[in-house]
């Protein structure tokens, strides 16, 4: 392809060059602007320019020590993500495994039944079902708890994490579960013994994306968690757009702390992301 | 090969065999036993978190009082109007760009495989950071892009201030966000076509915008209108954006439905009422998603 790219006439590399540096600066520019406030001193919040005149880490500190009003709860509000995520991953991988198994290895009458109601879960948008989950979740006395966001998590997460499981395990031959099938093994030993251990590739990836559709989350969240203690960083993220005077450097700092993590994962795990359902609409809108 | 891998799916799931089967082991009603018991997490999860409250926005729908409220309310009626702007400008646009991208981002070289990598940035930062930043950048007074404009030589804009001006904000803040992800899909669509196609229509001597219209396009039209339909869906139900850049300001001009029904349910204490909202979207969601469905398996 790069031979036949040389060989063009040089209006058309031009304008390849001149379409390419326009995205790049599309694409780069609110991240930079971000990062750049994130830099930027509280004294020249307010005088915007292209460049940080003179980058500190004043924000950052902020935010470590939570020395600010904006921050003080900033190592709680971390943990809750974590420990929201954390639970919404291994839930998830559970949820996924044994679903996957179900309609790839044991393929049942009601296969084409379940794998139609996932697919249904996949595609409705979350917040057409938000009111009444929130009534729901009133109702049992749960809101203000982790358990609501977490269930409201799994419950989004797990269609399309079983549908890549589902998906990899046919690159596994049945003949395998045959022959132990043969051997005697029932139905939980070749679950646990020989299905769990083929399909752990995909579970590392798998469990990452449930992570971070949890720790992206801000809908259900703001719903459901509501004293200053339980938020987790969207939420507390949010919070920040009710006053005028709000430090935007501090947002901005706790926003790029926040983006990380997730941009990490997205980079590293980008192939199974982007094949799968449809051809994996993994988190579009 | 999106659509070889989804059919292959529907052959193996209807007529593959088992190995259960195959092996003897089990008798096909203990197969629906242990096939019920391993999908029991999914379908309890399914009975009671979307099944249920689903339940309720439909018997909503069944309600008259809510909709001739809803009807009579120019809120509403101006909500509509703005969610199908949204909806039907971002993703079209959106989704056609993607598919030009993709075009120019398949050859492989260097120049290519930076923008590639970078390209990604917008899909992998989380919806918050992406939003907060670009506000910041629209702010009148503080923001970057009026310093821009006032260095161009123009009077500041109120980007925020007026229904349109924020909706076409919103539009193109969605298109910054998920373009790089579509356009990735449309890329490993476009790898999937057979390179003989493109060969023979070069024996044949087409030209670029030829192979585009006969051979591109029309391996590509399947997985066109489902991306279309999927992404209008995902978008019809957008609540993070539109909240954390307008919150429906200015004088709730430019909410869009999810936005609308978290104000009726949480500022106005109207519960029925915001699940009414999405009572009145559901018979054009529903159709969409149940073409997907058939579309995809």
């Amino acid at each position: 392809m790069s031979g036949a790219l040389a060989r063009r006439p040089w209006p058309v590399r031009l304008a390849r060059g001149v379409i390419f540096a326009i995205i790049t600066v599309w694409t780069l520019f609110p991240i930079y602007y971000m990062l750049t406030l994130s830099f930027t001193r509280t004294a020249e919040l307010f005088r915007p320019g292209y460049f940080v005149a003179h980058p500190t880490l004043e924000s950052y500190r902020f935010i470590v020590f939570q020395e600010s009003v904006f921050v003080k709860f900033f190592w709680r509000w971390m943990a809750n993500s974590v420990v929201v995520a954390a639970a919404t991953m291994l839930i998830v991988l559970a949820v996924a495994a044994l679903g996957s198994f179900a309609l790839g290895r044991i393929r049942f009458g009601g296969a084409r039944f379940i794998s139609g109601l996932t697919l249904f879960t996949y595609i409705i948008p979350a917040s057409f079902l938000s009111i009444p989950f929130f009534k729901i979740i009133g109702d049992y006395n749960l809101l203000d708890s982790f358990w609501a966001l977490i269930a409201a998590m799994v419950t989004f997460a797990s269609p399309y994490a079983l549908w890549v499981m589902w998906d990899y395990s046919k690159t596994i031959p049945v003949e395998i579960d045959e022959s132990a099938a043969i051997d005697g093994a029932g139905v939980f030993t070749v679950f646990a013994r020989i299905y769990l251990p083929l399909v752990l590739p995909t579970l590392i990836a798998i469990g990452t994306y449930a992570f971070f559709f949890a720790w992206n989350e801000y809908l259900y969240a703001v719903l459901f968690l509501q004293s200053e203690e339980k938020f987790t960083l969207p939420i507390s993220m949010g919070t920040f757009l009710t006053g005028d005077d709000a430090p935007w450097n501090l947002l901005m700092a706790i926003s790029t702390v926040y983006a990380i993590p997730p941009v990490v994962f997205y980079y590293v795990f980008r192939r199974y992301l982007t094949t799968g359902l449809v051809s994996g609409a993994v988190q579009g809108t | 090969m999106a659509n070889g891998t989804a059919r292959a799916r529907v052959a193996a799931g209807g007529l593959g065999r088992s190995a259960w089967a195959a092996a003897g082991a089990l008798a096909p009603s203990r197969r629906n036993l242990y096939g019920y018991l391993f999908s029991l997490p999914l379908l309890a999860l399914f009975a009671a978190f979307v099944a249920y409250p689903l339940y309720f926005v439909v018997t909503e729908a069944f309600d008259r009082y809510t909709y001739e409220v809803l009807f009579s309310d120019p809120i509403y009626v101006q909500t509509v109007v703005n969610t199908i702007a949204y909806v039907g400008i971002a993703v079209n646009v959106k989704l056609f760009l993607a598919l030009l991208l993709s075009g120019l981002l398949q050859s492989d070289s260097r120049g290519t495989r930076f923008l590639s990598a970078i390209f990604l940035l917008p899909w992998a930062v989380p919806v918050l950071p992406g939003i907060l930043s670009i506000r910041w950048m629209l702010s009148s007074q503080w923001g970057i892009m009026n310093l821009l404009v006032e260095d161009a030589g123009f009077p500041p804009v109120h980007w925020l201030a007026s229904r349109w001006m924020a909706i076409g904000a919103l539009i193109v803040f969605h298109i910054w966000k998920y373009l790089p992800f579509w356009t990735v899909i449309f890329l490993a669509g476009r790898r999937g076509i057979p390179r003989e196609l493109y060969e023979a229509a070069a024996i044949d001597g087409a030209s670029a915008v030829q192979n585009f219209r006969f051979v591109t396009f029309p391996m590509l039209k399947g997985l066109y209108l489902i991306c279309t339909l999927l992404s209008m869906v995902f978008t019809l139900g957008d609540f993070t954006n539109v909240w954390l850049l307008t919150g429906g300001a200015p004088g709730d001009s430019t909410h869009v439905l999810a936005t609308l029904a978290y104000r009726y349910t949480f500022q106005m204490g109207k519960i029925d009422w915001g699940m009414g909202v999405f009572a009145t979207a559901l018979p054009v969601t529903l159709l969409f998603i149940f073409v997907l469905i058939k579309k995809i398996r």
